[in-house]
């Protein structure tokens, strides 16, 4: 634990493998970028590895004013207790207040082990951050400019705003995709700073044998905002569209049957009775009319848009939002509406 | 060689089911006002625990920490195989947060003395944080396996693991004692035992005896049920029915690391999403429309 350090920076672990840094990791420094500005301090990126020269100046252009490297062979897979220990030995030297995680399986087995190491608060898997007030009614005590954690709890049924104001760093993992992913600026300067740190036999106690990596397919199930097509989206080209949205949202590709009968997208995309279940916290169905099959595999999710050019589809009955109108001048709307709020 | 494990449980609400009215005005969850479930992923640990017990023998020791309720899950684990089993229960550890509870559930297994193995689900469906388990091998100096899939090989205190990571998996050879955080693929746990049910039903921690002493004896005096409560306990006892129960004292906690004192973490504010489902809401095919929407989604945090 680390007392409250007002001038500390914030930081943002850098997840990579085999030479390819984490997409989540490069939307955690823009957002790390944006928290620090308004808190008036600086960014940095800790980066642990063996082979780091092609993976620093992303998370620069990024927003990473600072990158802290270790470079050491013992580093060359994730562990958790050689990386936990790089981790804690930064965090007490240099006394970051924020630090945020991507909730990747390697995030999540690393950022808890940090936070009770350093006996410091951490929230798991938000969806956003922000910088706010709070007062502890309990204790009478006002805290200002805190990292507010936000995230959805109990199966997703609620929102939590939760704080940690004692006991830093502030330490969040964040999921993937939910903070916007800038192009990167190629011109951005950081300082690149080496660390050593002297690691213990203990370290090495958990030996990695055999890994193995696959591309990762379509994940639906834990997709926390799916857009789906269906047959009224018309060609394979417009389909783009489909891909677009989800893109500028961060959430997955998902289609009706008719579409993946129609050869508009693969099968794997399916939702629906015959395809994948889903519950999303958004669900985006664009062009489906929404047959009985379709809905019984969607109509939990927690708010269900549809975008539909006839009035009378029976998506609009599940909806809580209805858009009637043609896809092609609407889903350009939403992806313009969004580009403009990020 | 015969290997002690322990295996962490949680009572946990039925998460499928929640209204704004399970929720208390600051934040935490009412769960009295929920069904009450074995947390899916525990019942993986337990079953991998066995599986360990049932191939090379030991022991298996589950603990709980949770309401008097969480009896309940840990007398499911008696039925399907549990060796003894203990209820962590305090009012002074309500309100705690991954952090506390991981602390108060290293004091716990602390005080069973020497296990080889440490059996945690994952995570639980209340909160899917997946953090105890990690915090917990810290607490305990221990090493973490987490997203556990299979033993390939145990021989004497070597072990090797196979993690499913989802993207992928991965071998790791470690050595006792050791934490684990299981997965869902694990296996397939197994039923209770019919047998095991009929023996274990009248288990009980004595807290449930407490009750049961209360309800029954209404005009006895205090001096009086705690006599009958001794009884019963005894008895219990002497037939193996007894799930221990332990408090905040018992295993010597630090109170300032327990309950909202002990938790770094304080929720702020809770917004439900359930409520929004009503209505529907008609918006017109215009920039303007579709921009009040999305600034809608953003407010709400539907998205970032």
């Amino acid at each position: 634990m680390i007392e409250p350090n007002r001038q500390g920076d914030v930081w943002v672990f850098a997840e990579h493998e085999d030479g390819n840094l984490s997409e989540v990791s490069l939307e955690l420094c823009g957002k790390a970028r944006e928290l620090a500005d308004r808190l008036g301090v600086s960014t940095a990126a800790v980066l642990p590895g063996r082979d780091l020269d092609g993976v620093t100046k992303p998370l620069i252009s990024h927003g990473a004013d600072k990158v802290y490297r270790v470079q050491d062979p013992r580093l060359e897979h994730y562990r958790t207790l050689p990386y936990a220990r790089v981790m804690c030995r930064l965090i007490d030297k240099h006394k970051p207040q924020i630090v945020l995680y991507g909730a990747t399986p390697l995030g999540r087995d690393l950022a808890p082990r940090v936070a009770s190491e350093m006996r410091a608060g951490l929230t798991a898997d938000c969806t956003d951050l922000d910088i706010g007030d709070y007062e502890d009614k309990g204790a009478g005590t006002k805290h200002s400019n805190l990292l507010l954690q936000i995230r959805p709890a109990f199966g997703g049924n609620i929102i939590a705003t939760i704080v940690n104001h004692d006991r830093w760093p502030q330490m969040a993992t964040v999921r993937e995709g939910v903070m916007f992913l800038g192009e990167g600026d190629d011109k951005r300067t950081g300082e690149i700073v080496n660390e050593t740190i002297v690691f213990e036999d203990v370290d090495e106690i958990v030996r990695v044998i055999e890994r193995h990596r696959e591309p990762r397919t379509v994940n639906l199930k834990g997709a926390r905002a799916i857009v789906a097509g269906g047959a009224g989206v018309g060609s394979k080209d417009d389909f783009g569209l489909i891909h677009d949205l989800a893109g500028a949202i961060g959430g997955a590709v998902g289609a009706s049957r008719a579409a993946v009968d129609a050869g508009l997208v693969g099968k794997e995309h399916q939702v629906g009775q015959t395809g994948t279940t889903v519950r999303p916290a958004l669900y985006i169905a664009c062009g489906i009319s929404g047959a009985v099959q379709h809905r019984a595999g969607m109509e939990e999710s927690a708010k269900i848009i549809a975008v539909n050019s006839d009035p009378e589809a029976p998506i609009l009955s599940v909806a809580h939002y209805g858009i009637v109108g043609d896809l092609r001048t609407v889903i350009p709307m939403m992806i313009k509406s969004i580009k403009e709020r990020a | 060689m015969p290997y002690n494990c322990v295996v962490c449980v949680k009572q946990v609400p039925d998460t499928a089911n929640v209204t704004v009215e399970a929720m208390k005005s600051d934040g935490t969850v009412n769960r009295a006002a929920l069904p009450a479930v074995f947390n899916p992923e525990d019942l993986n640990a337990l079953e991998a625990a066995l599986r360990v017990r049932d191939t090379h023998g030991g022991t298996v020791t589950v603990v709980s920490m949770g309401p008097l309720g969480a009896a309940e899950v840990l007398r499911e684990c008696l039925f399907r195989g549990a060796d003894r089993c203990i209820l962590l229960n305090d009012r002074r550890a309500a309100g705690s947060d991954t952090l506390a509870t991981s602390y108060i559930l290293s004091r716990a297994v602390k005080k069973l003395g020497a296990c080889d193995f440490v059996f945690c689900g994952r995570q639980a469906i209340d909160g899917d944080t997946a953090q105890v388990g990690p915090q917990l091998a810290e607490k305990l100096g221990l090493p973490q396996v987490t997203y556990y899939e299979r033993i390939l090989d145990l021989t004497d205190r070597k072990v090797l693991i196979r993690r499913n990571m989802g993207d992928g998996w991965e071998v790791v050879e470690t050595e006792l004692p050791l934490l684990v955080t299981v997965l869902d693929t694990a296996n397939k746990p197994r039923p209770p035992a019919a047998r095991r049910v009929l023996r274990h039903k009248r288990a009980k921690a004595p807290g449930e005896v407490a009750r049961e002493v209360q309800d029954a004896m209404p005009d006895a005096t205090s001096q009086e049920r705690e006599v009958e409560e001794a009884s019963r306990i005894e008895k219990l006892k002497m037939q193996g029915l007894l799930i221990e129960q332990w408090g905040l004292d018992e295993v010597e906690a630090d109170l300032a690391w327990c309950g909202i004192s002990g938790s770094p973490t304080k929720v702020h504010r809770i917004q439900s999403i359930v409520l929004t489902k009503e209505g529907f809401t008609n918006v017109p095919p215009t920039q303007e429309g579709v921009r009040d929407l999305i600034h809608e989604l953003i407010v709400d945090h539907t998205f970032g």
